[in-house]
């Protein structure tokens, strides 16, 4: 049996380190996040309230079924707050550490890059520079393997989506310049 | 035995290399994100859920549950060889499946992941069949009430008998269903918590969603963690797959066990988690040597593989008799549903005969096929790790973004799946569950609809909920459920099964 075993090993050499200092803790960011619910019910709960929360001849209005729905939001939330400030500063774990938040931030931005390179140059170019740029800058790809790569990518998405299965993406400059 | 004339009209609908290569296909994939770190069943069929935009529907549904039957095998793999599971559900597997492929055995525990996940969802198959029929008829004669108590059902189950603190999966839950609210009101044609945009008149789509808080949000968490790997490669022979086949019938308890534990947990919203754990610790406890359990013991990967495939495949079945699903993916198929012009719920048997029968049939079909393939192409799949993750993150990416943009073409989707992934992150790290929220904004508008429909129905009068003996009885059974945590302590130790109980790995 074990002749025809061959051991795969992948290393992680940008692995966030075990020791990094913690950023925030659950506990904090559970309370924010029940604020952040708590206001979000509060405002959805006011606009459903001036939509109509009553009932008229046809029965409940528009409002009535979400109003009370932000209230069992507002509850829950609510509930999650006190819960969160009542337990004790030690009992909470870490949220995440400052090596995690880098690689979380690594991932985020580019993404939040390719979102806005999409709105303006159309999603293959966006899409082509993300991998391409991903690969070569965080995953220290060579430059050959990443363009090649995300060109091979972009192009068998374009013939799957576009033209395969009619499914028409956002298109910038360059689709234009080619007639699509 | 009517079941049994239209499940061969189901197979002859499926027979035509189209629809063979697209379960295929659709396996193919279903394995590759089973197996990729910060990729999972759902996150699988939301992402590749465009390709079939311009399917006819039967297609399309072979498609995606090919993917869905492909990822359940895919997460089996990595459990395995390198002790990672590919989903939440696969870590029971790994107890006992990864010290047998240290023992040399890989190719062992493999064959017997793959076998047990075959027959679990064999016989919730079994069970779609027969029972699924049946159950639709029944929900035939329900009207607006007796839907609202199926809803409320479902919902108060989540809360009840969940294992995340109460309070969130409330906000979950309620946040989800809020959402679903949002655009034009579809009885009264008013609009409401648009706040005067444009983009929110079309409402939150559940796909967009779903997308951004399963796909999106996965790749940041997956992007945490330190992503090194060590594990075996293992290429299966015919020798050890009919070694293990021979020893099956000695195990017929723990699979019988764990088939039904499974298609239990799977119709009642509890998941194919809690069944693989509980799958893993029955078959501990019942056992005679409990002491060999997590050092390389054949049943403890039959235990919870059988568990999660019969639970992954027994949550199609509320879905399909009465269009309420009993698992995340579920929920998407359903999401699916919609978007290919088709009225989930009991309707669903008497107007699209060929579709239901067909999806009933691929699933017979899909699991064989898809057995068949895992064990000869395991050795491929496992390299796909090598790959690195710099290079399949950023694709992830764009899927994602293709998948939100196709479903409205409206850029705007875009910006909201990115919303949804920081939302998911946020949620999965404070253990806000994401499944109720996920059921909520795909059931919201209906639930609504059949309360309003009820209490018009009525003229506000909320005893129209207790107004038989049917409904009554749902209503309430519905209200035990969202107590059962109180009832539960009241009656002891009786609920102890409902929970996964803490395993030493």
């Amino acid at each position: 049996m074990s002749n025809s075993e061959i051991e795969i090993v992948v290393d992680d050499p940008t692995a966030p380190e075990a020791d990094s200092p913690a950023v925030t803790d659950t506990r904090t960011v559970e309370a924010v996040v029940c604020l952040l619910l708590l206001g979000l019910a509060a405002l959805l709960g006011y606009d459903n309230w001036r939509t109509g929360i009553g009932w008229d001849s046809t029965g409940p209005q528009a409002g009535y079924f979400p109003f009370y729905l932000s209230v069992i939001l507002a509850g829950a939330s609510l509930y999650g707050l006190v819960a969160t400030l009542l337990t004790s500063r030690e009992a909470a774990e870490t949220f995440v550490t400052r090596a995690q938040l880098g690689r979380v931030a690594a991932v985020f931005f580019p993404t939040l890059l390719f979102c806005l390179a999409t709105q303006y140059l159309g999603l293959y170019v966006a899409s082509f520079l993300l991998i391409a740029g991903f690969m070569r800058l965080i995953g220290k790809i060579a430059w050959w393997k990443s363009l090649l790569t995300a060109f091979i990518f972009t192009a068998l998405m374009f013939v799957t989506f576009d033209i395969a299965f009619d499914v028409i993406m956002p298109k910038g400059p360059l689709e234009a310049a080619f007639g699509y | 035995m009517e079941a049994f004339g239209l499940l061969l009209h189901g197979f002859a609908v499926l027979m035509t290399w189209k629809i063979i290569a697209l379960m295929l296909v659709g396996l193919v994939l279903g394995i590759f994100v089973g197996v990729l770190p910060g990729l999972g069943g759902p996150n699988g069929v939301a992402i590749l859920l465009p390709l079939t935009f311009t399917m006819d529907p039967t297609s399309a549904i072979v498609m995606l549950s090919s993917i869905y039957w492909g990822a359940l095998f895919g997460g089996a793999i990595t459990s395995i060889l390198f002790n990672i599971p590919g989903e939440a559900w696969s870590v029971a597997t790994t107890f006992d499946g990864y010290p047998m492929a240290q023992q040399g055995r890989a190719a062992e525990a493999l064959t017997a992941a793959f076998t047990s996940s075959f027959i679990g969802s064999l016989v919730a198959v079994l069970l779609i069949t027969f029972l699924a029929p049946l159950i639709s008829s029944f929900a035939l004669k329900f009207g607006p009430p007796e839907f609202f108590a199926v809803y409320l059902l479902t919902f108060c189950s989540f809360v009840g008998l969940g294992r995340e603190d109460k309070h969130k999966t409330v906000i979950s839950m309620s946040l989800g269903l809020l959402l679903a609210g949002v655009g034009m009101d579809t009885v009264s044609g008013q609009l409401r918590m648009t706040f005067g945009s444009s983009d929110l008149l079309r409402g939150i789509n559940f796909l967009v969603a779903v997308i951004g808080l399963f796909g999106i949000s996965e790749i940041l968490l997956t992007m945490e963690e330190r992503l090194a790997l060590r594990g075996h490669a293992a290429s299966i022979s015919l020798r050890v797959v009919l070694n293990v086949w021979k020893d099956l019938p000695k195990y017929w308890v723990t699979l019988l066990r764990s088939s039904f534990i499974g298609c239990w947990l799977g119709i009642t919203p509890g998941g194919a988690i809690a069944a693989s754990f509980m799958g893993y610790n029955l078959a501990k406890r019942f056992s005679k040597d409990p002491e060999s359990f997590g050092k390389g013991r054949i049943e403890g990967v039959f235990a919870p593989e059988t568990a999660a495939h019969a639970s992954g495949t027994a949550a199609l079945l509320p879905m399909l008799a009465l269009g309420i699903p009993g698992s995340g993916t579920a929920a998407i198929l359903l999401g699916g549903l919609m978007v290919w012009g088709l009225n989930p719920g009991p309707l669903l048997f008497v107007e699209h005969k060929d579709f239901v029968w067909g999806l009933i049939a691929s699933m017979y079909l899909g699991n064989i096929v898809g057995l068949v393939l895992v064990l000869t192409t395991v050795p491929i799949f496992a390299s796909i790790l090598r790959v690195p993750f710099a290079a399949v993150a950023p694709m992830i990416v764009v899927s994602c973004a293709i998948g939100a943009y196709a479903i409205q073409n409206a850029m705007f989707d875009i910006w909201l799946m990115l919303l949804f992934g920081v939302v998911g992150y946020v949620f999965k790290k404070i253990s806000i569950p994401l499944a109720p929220f996920t059921l909520a904004l795909v059931l919201g508008s209906r639930a609504e609809d059949a309360f309003r429909l009820s209490m018009i129905g009525s003229g506000g009068d909320m005893r129209v909920f207790w107004s038989n003996g049917l409904v009554g009885s749902i209503t309430t059974l519905s209200i035990i459920l969202l107590f059962w945590p109180v009832i539960d302590q009241a009656f002891g130790r009786v609920g102890r099964l409902w929970r996964p109980l803490k395993t030493t790995g």
